[in-house]
């Protein structure tokens, strides 16, 4: 393929970063809030009391408003894959199939059908048969995310499939493991868990609103009661499975684990950096500190990473560079496989085009003794594998804090509102409000550390990002990227003036 | 008593008749699908293997040719 040209490949990345942040600024809002309709919902029926179907209509119609301005944002990532990622496309065809066609199914029959139930059906059917439908929308919108996750997890950590050399596809073996990929099963817990937490957020921002306004205050109270224990559980689970994904990446992307760490150079029992400020100037193996300000938790990666206080951690010069004791193969040695990869397969296309069978057959053998390093074989210097590190480091610190702030303001939030003082608690309605804003940032950070800490690969070191692009002219992208950029911007506007003109109704609104 | 599939049209019909919010939000979905689908998909978004090759085999012999040639820089 030649010179890839990096402004291409950048401003590709770019494009596509910039649809998947703005689609995930609507998705986590449905994960959430879907549940916490059919929570309401089911209070409601349990109790026959009209205030909580009122309640539950309020909210029901902000989860709406967002649905319906998220709804297909999603697709123009796929467009995206067949004109800007159509190497990439190609070769996973086989394996994303299966998944997309059963998230667009389940996708199509819960979440359309049982929609329409639930928005068009009060009064109309049956208070049971209206409960089950919020429940379906809410099973079905989580279910769908786990089909898109599932192919993400693949992406980390390529299980369960075999590489076709007629093809060039990596064709899939085992669809159960696909599927119950220990990355996929912790991206799909961690991602719904945390979306959870991102619509008790908003619940907590808009009943905090009410509450220093001073209206709808019954509403708001009863709200925030049942979000916050919601969110409670959620910010346990979302702890649990965050630690369960640190512990995969220890042991399938160690890179990333040691770029969202900041650590360079790693050790038995590794401390965890709780707060630190990174030195910009730190460049691999120049011996500089890569903190200018830590504070750490002594040995907490290594129990983090491996569940054990004196294990190694592999910092990122271990990985680029290996380390013998440790008996970690470096990026030199794998690309040397990776490229003698590159060259079998080479032999092998040009052995089939002639018709000699026999040499393909050598050549094929020879190209699977080095297939798991191909990637690597695209990489023009050790160094090229390492993500950016400081971008990494400062997105999951990020995400760490913020998760905790929530946690805080769950717990307060539940004992003020069992105490039923949360109305007089002046000084802290503010935090509420501000928690949604936070809660975005927490999420779309997450997902920095998840994608950024991965780089450069578009297939966990089976394939690069440059090699993954189509071959097309820079100028279209940057047109497309910033008419995609209008595009999405015109629609969160559209949703915050809709979304604030209903809340400013409120439930007589709904 | 109608039939069940006419049920299920009048459920649809009324429901869609009796929106309020829901028609300003049918609005932003079909403007969004239109800009979508007539125009992005259609001018800018052509799907690359597809419109470049008319066979699987020539596209497999495409990316072929794209992976198995030496890369200058991959990031």
């Amino acid at each position: 393929m030649g010179e890839i040209d990096l402004a291409l490949v950048n401003w590709s990345r770019a494009q596509f970063a910039l649809t998947a942040m703005y689609h995930w600024l609507f998705v986590p809002l449905t994960l959430g809030l879907s549940f916490l309709c059919a929570f309401y919902e089911t209070i409601y029926v349990k109790t026959g009391n009209e205030e909580w179907k009122q309640l539950t209509r309020f909210w029901m119609t902000l989860f709406g408003i967002n649905f319906a301005i998220g709804v297909a944002t999603g697709i123009i990532l796929e467009f995206e894959f067949g004109t800007n990622w159509s190497n990439y496309s190609w070769m996973v065809g086989d394996i994303f199939g299966a998944p997309l066609a059963i998230e667009g199914i389940v996708a199509f029959f819960l979440e359309a059908t049982f929609f329409a139930v639930m928005f068009f059906g009060w009064d109309r059917v049956s208070k049971g048969f209206h409960l089950f439908s919020t429940w379906m929308v809410a099973i079905g919108s989580n279910l769908s995310a786990l089909w898109i996750l599932v192919a993400n997890g693949w992406m980390q950590y390529p299980i369960g499939m075999e590489f076709n050399p007629e093809k060039a596809r990596f064709e899939m073996q085992n669809f159960w493991e696909v599927l119950f990929s220990p990355v996929a099963i912790a991206k799909f817990t961690h991602t719904t868990s945390s979306s959870f937490l991102v619509a008790v957020m908003f619940v907590f921002a808009v009943s905090s609103y009410y509450l220093i306004k001073r209206r709808h205050v019954e509403m708001a109270k009863r709200s925030i009661l049942v979000a916050s224990v919601f969110g409670l559980i959620s910010f346990a689970y979302a702890g649990l499975t965050g630690d369960e994904s640190a512990f995969n990446n220890a042991r399938v992307q160690p890179m990333k684990l040691a770029a969202y760490e900041g650590l360079f150079e790693g050790k038995k029992g590794a401390d965890l950096v709780a707060f630190g400020i990174m030195n910009p100037n730190k460049t691999l193996g120049d011996g500089q500190d890569p903190f200018l300000f830590e504070v750490a938790i002594p040995r907490g990666l290594s129990l983090m990473g491996k569940r054990q206080f004196d294990a190694f951690i592999p910092g990122v010069y271990d990985l680029v560079y290996g380390n013998e004791d440790e008996n970690i193969v470096g990026y030199d040695k794998k690309i040397e496989r990776g490229r003698k990869a590159i060259t079998d397969l080479t032999a092998y296309k040009d052995a089939s085009k002639a018709g000699d069978t026999a040499a393909a057959e050598v050549s094929l053998a020879q190209f699977k003794e080095n297939q798991d390093y191909l990637g690597f074989g695209y990489l023009e210097r050790p160094e090229d594998g390492v993500p950016p590190v400081q971008t990494s480091y400062y997105a999951f610190h990020i995400m760490v804090y913020l998760a905790v702030f929530f946690g805080l303001i769950c717990l307060a939030y539940l004992v003020y509102g069992i105490k039923d003082t949360i109305a007089e608690k002046r000084w802290l309605l503010p935090f509420g409000v501000l928690s949604f804003f936070l809660a975005m940032i927490a999420s779309q950070a997450g997902w920095v550390v998840a994608e950024v800490g991965r780089q450069p690969w578009a297939i966990q070191n089976m394939l690069p990002v440059g090699v993954a692009t189509s071959n097309l002219d820079v100028g279209n992208v940057m047109t497309t990227f910033w008419m995609f950029a209008i595009l999405f911007t015109l629609l969160l506007l559209a949703e915050v003036k809709i979304m604030l003109n209903q809340i400013n109704k409120g439930p007589e609104g709904a | 008593m109608a039939s069940y599939p006419v049920r299920v049209f009048r459920f649809y019909r009324d429901g869609f008749r009796s929106m309020t919010l829901g028609k300003t939000l049918w609005k932003v979905i079909l403007v969004k699908l239109f800009i979508m689908f007539a125009v992005l998909k259609l001018f800018f978004f052509p799907d690359f293997l597809s419109t470049q090759f008319s066979t699987d085999e020539q596209r497999a012999d495409y990316v072929m040719e794209q992976i198995t040639a030496p890369a200058q820089n991959s990031n």
